[in-house]
């Protein structure tokens, strides 16, 4: 028989309010093997664990009940001051009386009602729970990055800079991700390209760093700590080894209209390919999908221009398999596609752009060598309007827009109003808003001077349509501050249109079992105090993946993400769960039931020899739970047929124990 | 009017158009789109705020209720699902039922057609004097 100790805890007023705590004391005593119950205000205080320890060694106590908050808020804490007691850590038990419980019920008699039927069902598994040891699994001492774009680059510098081998997987031909296209940034306005490139070299230059890039993750196996990753990497038909980057072969080849996709396709470039003068690894790509020679085996011209023998038109893709301890997702985003909104016209006129188009158009490196050109007759624009929240915090259009507000359009949209009328005086700036959210710091100010000091004309109001005539845009739209409705003759529409994940994002998090939001961003395991981590033990999010960001916030980020991989890794072991899934080999018949339903891919099946009660031997198929791998979640319990499945800690016997001490 | 029946009438409202005033951001989207805005004294946005606020009087007596094409280009491109044009037909079928009549009658339609009226609201005008 157990001695079982119960403590109700009152948490302030949060449970003493709608919970008789002292009543649910008193009626903890009177059930069986409960040797001492008490109440206090504060159980997770240092009194109040100092309190439980003293119990134990007065009473005796072998098992203890907590009636307090959620499990997910202190359990761990008071299995630590049982260990510190001298008993089991998963002797204990809690029972949810605030989340579940006083905090639901708003009066007394219910609430204390429930309260004390919680304590009895936990009071009901004590008695049949048996001490648990974690395992220990090794931490193998490598992180993996998933995505290149600035959010990825400084995770990877960082955690490489701590010492650790890094590896950064890419999907695109280089890294950089949405900031190697952009112009100028705000709030300082410093050139993208002068700030994100030095940063592309570094990690290139790194020897803790390994630049996987052109690749993606295919399959993802294990757990925190001890990670299998497998990782195609596509063919470039060149060899990374031997390409200078050189760029010859990519002014010579003879296929020149692939749609350029750095520049959002408004130019083309060759056949075979550099994305970008400072591209990390600065190596060619060829396209299959246009090249002749790996279409109808009729050119060459590259390989024969290129000096050093780098072009590889058998190359197939590669499988690179290694072991992570663990793995951050840094995915970024991407502008969604504004076609759909006809009353922008985006389709019908050249001259309706995104935003990001509009930074290639003003870029150096972009289309027109920096020149803000109208992409229709390559005439100089005298009037723009600019839209903002175009998509974004659009309730009302699924599948076209986004609910939520995209947070960086604001800031993107005055820098570009700002940029036009410094270069451009003569340019007339239009900005249509809902409201101009500009928090941050310096970022008002930004804002204020895009008014003040270059006269950007700011229109509280929305563009209700566009229609391109006559070479020109007749921009519709309301003025509400000024109660009349305005029409622009405009050369140029940008739209600031919303962002979203980046549509590889989803399957992604199905491999990492990390969870999504309902717009796909990456959700973290605590919305303030663990921003960075996945619900997913060993999983890190870093940048745009997880939500709406500028660079300032995605580099924080980025470094906080680093900051705890690198406090993963510098464990050389870690504690496994204890509470894993176990089944019995006399009952097991080996059907697969468990196998299939486990998500985590923890189960295998052995023969093994039986002595039959008439002495002879058989071999039967049974099922094997690696528990290193197990999570615990139950799943291979519920779905075995013979009652073979048993999970350690939460028995089917226990929770039986405890439905029945709610029933009875 | 007085306050209570000012607070019954925004509720037949409410209820006849099934509009929730209170989703609206005020971003004028609604007043940018339509094509009779000037030709109202109280536009698409306004008629939501005023129907929200309750100030319902001055909207019953302006010619606006009837200046709605109901082409319902508010409702398609309102980004929070407002639809602001079944808010002024719920109005506008406050001001004439009672009366007993419409603003005019779909016989008198055909003269003030011309060639530059959309279709769409023509059928939309149809059916709001045949009401
Ligand atoms: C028009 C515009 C202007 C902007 N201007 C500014 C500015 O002036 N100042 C500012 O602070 N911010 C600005 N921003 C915001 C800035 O772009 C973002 O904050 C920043 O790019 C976020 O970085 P990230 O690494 O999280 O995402 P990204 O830049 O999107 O990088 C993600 C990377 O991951 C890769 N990837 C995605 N999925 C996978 C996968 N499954 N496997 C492997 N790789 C994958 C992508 O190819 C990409 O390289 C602007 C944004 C826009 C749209
Ligand atoms: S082989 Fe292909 S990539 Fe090379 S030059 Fe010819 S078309 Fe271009
Ligand atoms: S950041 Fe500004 S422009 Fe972008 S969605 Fe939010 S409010 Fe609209
Ligand atoms: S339905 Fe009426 S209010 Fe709405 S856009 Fe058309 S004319 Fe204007
Ligand atoms: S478009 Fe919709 S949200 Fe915007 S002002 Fe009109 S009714 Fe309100």
């Amino acid at each position: 028989m157990q001695r079982i100790g119960v403590f109700v805890c009152w948490c302030g007023s949060n449970i003493a309010a709608t919970v008789d705590v002292h009543a649910v004391a008193e009626a903890a005593k009177l059930e069986p093997g409960v040797v001492f119950s008490t109440d206090y205000q504060y159980m997770c205080s240092q009194a109040g664990q100092n309190m439980i320890i003293d119990a134990v060694k007065e009473h005796k106590l072998t098992g203890l009940v907590i009636c307090s908050c959620s499990p997910r808020m202190h359990e761990a804490t008071f299995r630590k001051t049982a260990a510190n007691a001298g008993i089991n850590p998963y002797m204990v038990e809690i029972a949810n009386i605030r989340e579940q419980c006083s905090w639901v019920h708003k009066d007394m008699p219910t609430g204390t009602e429930k309260a004390i039927i919680l304590a009895k069902a936990a009071i009901a598994k004590v008695h049949l729970n048996t001490p648990l040891t974690p395992g220990e699994s090794k931490v193998t001492k490598r992180a993996l990055v998933i995505g290149g774009g600035i959010a990825g680059i400084q995770t990877a510098l960082d955690i490489a800079d701590a010492g650790y081998p890094v590896d950064i997987v890419e999907k695109e031909p280089t890294i950089g991700g949405k900031m190697a296209q952009l112009d100028k940034t705000f709030p300082t306005l410093d050139c993208a390209a002068c700030i994100l490139t030095p940063k592309m070299v570094d990690a290139a230059q790194n020897e803790n760093i390994r630049i996987i890039s052109y690749a993606k993750v295919e399959e993802v196996g294990g757990f925190v700590g001890n990670f299998h990753v497998k990782i195609r990497k596509k063919a470039r038909f060149v060899n990374e080894d031997v390409c200078t980057g050189c760029g010859l072969c990519t002014e010579k080849c003879p296929q020149k209209k692939v749609p350029n996709a750095f520049n959002l396709n408004m130019d083309n470039h060759r056949a075979i390919y550099i994305p970008f003068a400072q591209a990390v690894p600065k190596v060619a790509v060829i396209d299959p999908d246009y090249c002749n020679m790996l279409k109808n085996g009729k050119c060459g011209v590259c390989a024969k221009v290129c000096t050093a023998g780098a072009i590889d038109y058998k190359q197939e893709d590669q499988i690179i398999e290694e072991d992570y301890g663990a793995i951050v997702a840094a995915t970024g985003y991407n502008p969604i596609s504004v076609e759909k909104f006809d009353e922008f016209a985006y389709s019908q006129s050249k001259d309706v752009i995104t935003s990001l188009e509009f930074e290639r158009l003003t870029n150096a490196a972009g289309p027109t060598a920096g020149k803000l050109l109208r992409p229709s007759d390559g005439e100089h624009p005298h009037t723009i309007v600019f839209v903002q929240c175009v998509g974004s915090r659009c309730a009302s259009c699924a599948g076209k827009g986004k609910e939520y507000c995209s947070k960086i359009c604001c800031m993107y949209t005055a820098k570009h109003a700002m940029l036009v009328r410094d270069k451009y005086p003569d340019t007339e700036v239009y900005v249509f808003y809902i409201d101009v959210r500009t928090p941050g710091k310096n970022f008002d100010e930004f804002y204020r001077r895009a008014v003040e000091e270059y006269g950007v004309h700011y229109i509280k109001g929305m563009v209700g349509k566009v229609t391109p005539e006559n070479g020109k845009l007749k921009v519709q739209a309301s003025d509400l501050l000024a109660d009349r409705q305005l029409h622009i003759d405009a050369d140029l529409v940008v739209l600031a249109a919303a962002i979203e994940p980046d549509k590889s994002a989803r399957p992604l998090a199905t491999m990492l079992t990390a969870s999504m939001d309902t717009n796909d961003f990456f959700t973290e395991a605590h919305p303030k105090l663990r921003p960075v981590e996945s619900p997913t033990a060993g999983i890190f999010l870093s940048g745009a993946c997880q939500g709406p960001k500028d660079i300032p916030e995605t580099v924080s980020q980025a470094s906080a993400a680093a900051a705890k991989v690198i406090g993963l890794l510098s464990k050389n072991t870690l504690k496994g769960n204890p509470c894993v899934a176990q089944s019995d080999e006399l009952m097991c018949n080996g059907c697969s039931s468990c196998a299939n339903v486990c998500p985590y891919g923890a189960i295998t099946y052995v023969n093994k020899e039986f002595r039959m009660p008439d002495r002879t031997t058989k071999v039967r198929r049974v099922a094997s739970v690696n528990p290193a791998v197990c999570q615990g979640c139950g799943a291979c319990t519920v779905a075995c047929p013979s009652g073979a499945m048993d999970l350690n800690g939460f028995k089917n016997n226990q929770i039986m124990a405890e439905v029945d001490a709610i029933c009875k | 009017m007085e306050k209570n029946k000012t607070a019954a009438l925004r509720e037949q409202i409410l209820r006849a158009s099934g509009v929730n005033p209170k989703k609206c951001m005020r971003c004028g989207k609604c007043s940018g789109t339509c094509p009779a805005y000037d030709e109202m004294e109280y536009h698409p946005h306004q008629f939501v705020y005023m129907v929200e606020t309750g100030n319902i009087e001055p909207l019953l007596h302006s010619e606006s209720v009837y200046k709605c094409l109901s082409c319902f280009a508010c409702v398609e491109r309102c980004p929070r699902g407002v639809e602001p044009a079944k808010l002024i037909e719920a109005l506008c079928a406050a001001v004439t039922r009672p009366q007993g009549a419409n603003h005019m009658t779909p016989d008198d339609i055909p003269a003030l057609l011309d060639e530059d009226l959309p279709q769409q609201a023509i059928v939309s005008a149809l059916r709001k004097y045949m009401k």
